[in-house]
C-alpha cells in the first residue's frame, strides 16, 4: 500500500517531494479548482448537511472521513450534482452553479450539471461498470459519445490509462470476467480517459474483499503523488496518512476538524474525531 | 431408507472409517440417483404413450374418421404454415416497437406523454383482441380507411401485443441499477444516449425470454387473424371442414400443427435462453 512512497513526481517541470509539505503539488498562488461554498442538503426533514464549505486547490488530495451517515458521501454527491443540494454554490474549474432544486429538471440547468459532470469524474464503491460493454468499450464510450472523440484518439487514449492501472491484458474482457479491484481499476481509468479537473471517490474500497483494497489504493496513491486533484470518501486510514494532504472529519453534516492528515490522525483536537478514530482503530 | 440399489448396509464401525468403503458408498448414492432420473423420464415417455395411444383406438374405433379425407387435405392445411409464421414473426417485430414506445411512455416524466402511454395500455388490454381485429379490418372502412388483410391482422396482432410488452419493456428498464445510470450520467452522457446505449442494451438482454413466451402465444393467437380471411392454418382447417362437414378431421390437423410449432419454438427460445445464461456477458 506504501508502493509511491519516496516518488518525486513532476510537475510543471520542477522536481518536488510530495511528502515535503502536504500541498506542496499545489503551484503557488493558485485558486481553488473545487468550491462547495455553503453546502445544506436535505432528504425531507432530515438535515444532511449543515452548511458545509470545502475549497479544493489543483494538485491536492483532500480525504473526508466519518462516521456512516455523516454526511460525507452526500458532500461528495453535491460536488457533481448527483444530489441536487438544496442550497449552496458549487464551482468546478470555474464553471458556477447555485443549487436550484426547483429549476432542477430545466434544460439549461442540466447541461449546466453536465459541464460540470465533464470536469469533476467520479468512481463507485460499486464501480458501475458497463456489464454489456467490454473493457475497452467502458473507455470509449463516454469520450466518443459525449465529448466527440474519434473512435481511433479514444482507443488510444483508453489504452495508455489501461496501461497505467496496469490492466492491459484485460483490455477485451467483460467486467464479469474481473475481480473487484480489476473492476474498481478499470473503473479509475474511464474516469481519467475523460480527463478531467478533479477525481471524486466514493468509498472505493469499501465494496472489495479486503485482499483486493491495496491494489487500488496504490493506483490512487500514485495518482495523489504524481499531482491529480482527488476528493476521496474513504475509510482507509493507511490511505489518508499517506496520500492526503488534507484530511477533513465531518459529523452531523459538519467538518469538526479539517487538517494535515499527521494532525487530524494522530493528533485530533476534537473529542469527536478522537473518539471516531478511536473505534476505527479498534474495528 | 432405500436408494434401490441393492447392496451397501452399514455393518461394523470399522467399516465406516475404511476410505475405500466410503468411495463405494458415494458411487453408489450416484448410481442410485441417475437410475431414478432415468426410470421418471422412461416412465413419462411412457405414460403420453399410452394417453395418447388410447385417444387414438377409442376415436379410430368408431370409424367416423376418414383417413383419406385426412391424408387428402392435410396438404393444404400444411400450406398455412409457412403463412402462420410470417404473420407471427412480423407481428412479435411491430409489436416490439409498440412495446419500446410504450414503455418510454410510460417511464416518461412528461404529464400527456405518459397518459398517452397508459391510454393505448390500458384500452388495448382492455378490450378483446377479436374485437381489435375485426376492428381494424372491418370498422376502419367507414371512414374510407380500407386495409388489406394482412396488413389490417398483424397490425392488430403487434398493436395489441405491443400493449402486454409495454409492461415487460417496462420492467426489464427498471430493473436496471441505478448504479447504471449515475455512472452514466456521471461521465456526462445525456439521457438520451443513456438510454440508447447503456440502459436499452442490458434491457433488451432482460427481456428476450419473455420475448420469446409472447411469441410463442402469438403463434396460436395467430389463428384469429382467420376472421380477417388470413389464409394461415386455421382459416384453411375451418374452411375446409365446413366445406366437407368434417371438422373433426381439419381441426385435428390444425390443433397438432400449433402443438408441433409451439413445441419447436420452445425448444428453440430454450436454447436461446441457455446460450444467454452461458455467455460472460453478465447483467
Amino acid at each position: 500500500m506504501t508502493g509511491a512512497t519516496g516518488r518525486a513526481a513532476a510537475i510543471g517541470g520542477v522536481e518536488r517531494d510530495p511528502h515535503a509539505r502536504p500541498g506542496a503539488l499545489t503551484p503557488p498562488g493558485a485558486t481553488p479548482i473545487v468550491r462547495a461554498l455553503e453546502l445544506e442538503k436535505y432528504y425531507g426533514s432530515n438535515h444532511v448537511l449543515r452548511g458545509v464549505t470545502l475549497e479544493v486547490y489543483p494538485g491536492e488530495t483532500v480525504c473526508l472521513i466519518g462516521k456512516s451517515g455523516s454526511g460525507k458521501s452526500t458532500l461528495l454527491r453535491c460536488i457533481n450534482f448527483l444530489e441536487e443540494p438544496t442550497v449552496g454554490v458549487i464551482e468546478v474549474d470555474g464553471i458556477r452553479l447555485a443549487a436550484d432544486p426547483l429549476r432542477a429538471r430545466s434544460r439549461a440547468h442540466r447541461e449546466e450539471i453536465r459541464q460540470i459532470r465533464l470536469r469533476a469524474q467520479m468512481v463507485f464503491q460499486e464501480f458501475n461498470l458497463f456489464p454489456h460493454l467490454r473493457v475497452i468499450e467502458n473507455l470509449i464510450e463516454a469520450p466518443m459519445r459525449v465529448k466527440g472523440v474519434r473512435r481511433r484518439q479514444a482507443i488510444e487514449t483508453a489504452e495508455k490509462f489501461l496501461e497505467k492501472v496496469g490492466l492491459s491484458e484485460k483490455r477485451d474482457e467483460y467486467p464479469s470476467r474481473l475481480s473487484g479491484g480489476e473492476k474498481q481499476r478499470v473503473a479509475i481509468a474511464r474516469a481519467l480517459t475523460m480527463e478531467p479537473k478533479v477525481l471524486l471517490f466514493d468509498e472505493p474500497t469499501s465494496a472489495l474483499d479486503p485482499t483486493l483494497v491495496g491494489e487500488v489504493l496504490v493506483v490512487m496513491e500514485d495518482l495523489a503523488h504524481e499531482g491529480a486533484t482527488m476528493i476521496v470518501v474513504t475509510h482507509e486510514m493507511s490511505f489518508a496518512r499517506e496520500a492526503a494532504d488534507r484530511v477533513c472529519f465531518i459529523d452531523g453534516g459538519t467538518f469538526v476538524e479539517v487538517g494535515l492528515p499527521e494532525d487530524v490522525l494522530s493528533r485530533p483536537s476534537d473529542p469527536r474525531t478522537q473518539e471516531f478514530l478511536a473505534r476505527t482503530r479498534l474495528g | 431408507m432405500s436408494w434401490g440399489a441393492g447392496s451397501y448396509a452399514p455393518q461394523e464401525p470399522a467399516d465406516q472409517l475404511r476410505i475405500g468403503h466410503r468411495a463405494e458408498i458415494v458411487r453408489q448414492v450416484e448410481d442410485a440417483r441417475r437410475r431414478s432420473r432415468l426410470r421418471f423420464r422412461g416412465t413419462f415417455l411412457l405414460t403420453w404413450l399410452v394417453l395418447i395411444g388410447a385417444l387414438v383406438v377409442a376415436i379410430g374405433s368408431t370409424g367416423r374418421v376418414h383417413i383419406d379425407f385426412v391424408s387428402e387435405w392435410a396438404p393444404f392445411i400444411l400450406g398455412g404454415v409457412p403463412v402462420t409464421i410470417f404473420v407471427s414473426v412480423m407481428s412479435i417485430l411491430f409489436a416490439t416497437v409498440f412495446a419500446l414506445v410504450g414503455a418510454l411512455g410510460r417511464l416518461s416524466r412528461i404529464a400527456p406523454v405518459y397518459a398517452a402511454a397508459s391510454l393505448y395500455v390500458s384500452l388495448v388490454r382492455g378490450t378483446p383482441l377479436i374485437v381489435q381485429i375485426i376492428f381494424w379490418y372491418g370498422a376502419l372502412p367507414q371512414f374510407g380507411v380500407v386495409l388489406p388483410p394482412l396488413v389490417a391482422g398483424i397490425f392488430a396482432l403487434s398493436f395489441n401485443y405491443g400493449a402486454y410488452m409495454t409492461e415487460i419493456f417496462r420492467a426489464g428498464i427498471q430493473a436496471i441499477p441505478r448504479g447504471q445510470l449515475e455512472a452514466a450520467s456521471a461521465l456526462g452522457m445525456t439521457d438520451g444516449v443513456t438510454m440508447r446505449r447503456i440502459v436499452l442494451p442490458q434491457a433488451i438482454r432482460i427481456v428476450i425470454p419473455a420475448i420469446g413466451n409472447e411469441f410463442i402465444a402469438m403463434i396460436k393467437d395467430s389463428a384469429l387473424v382467420s376472421y380477417v380471411t388470413i389464409q394461415e392454418t386455421f382459416w384453411r382447417a375451418s374452411t375446409t371442414g365446413s366445406r366437407s362437414f368434417r371438422m373433426f378431421e381439419t381441426l385435428l390437423i390444425a390443433a397438432l400443427i400449433y402443438w408441433a410449432l409451439t413445441i419447436v419454438f420452445s425448444l428453440v427460445q430454450e436454447r436461446l435462453e441457455k446460450r444467454m445464461a452461458e455467455s460472460e456477458v453478465r447483467l
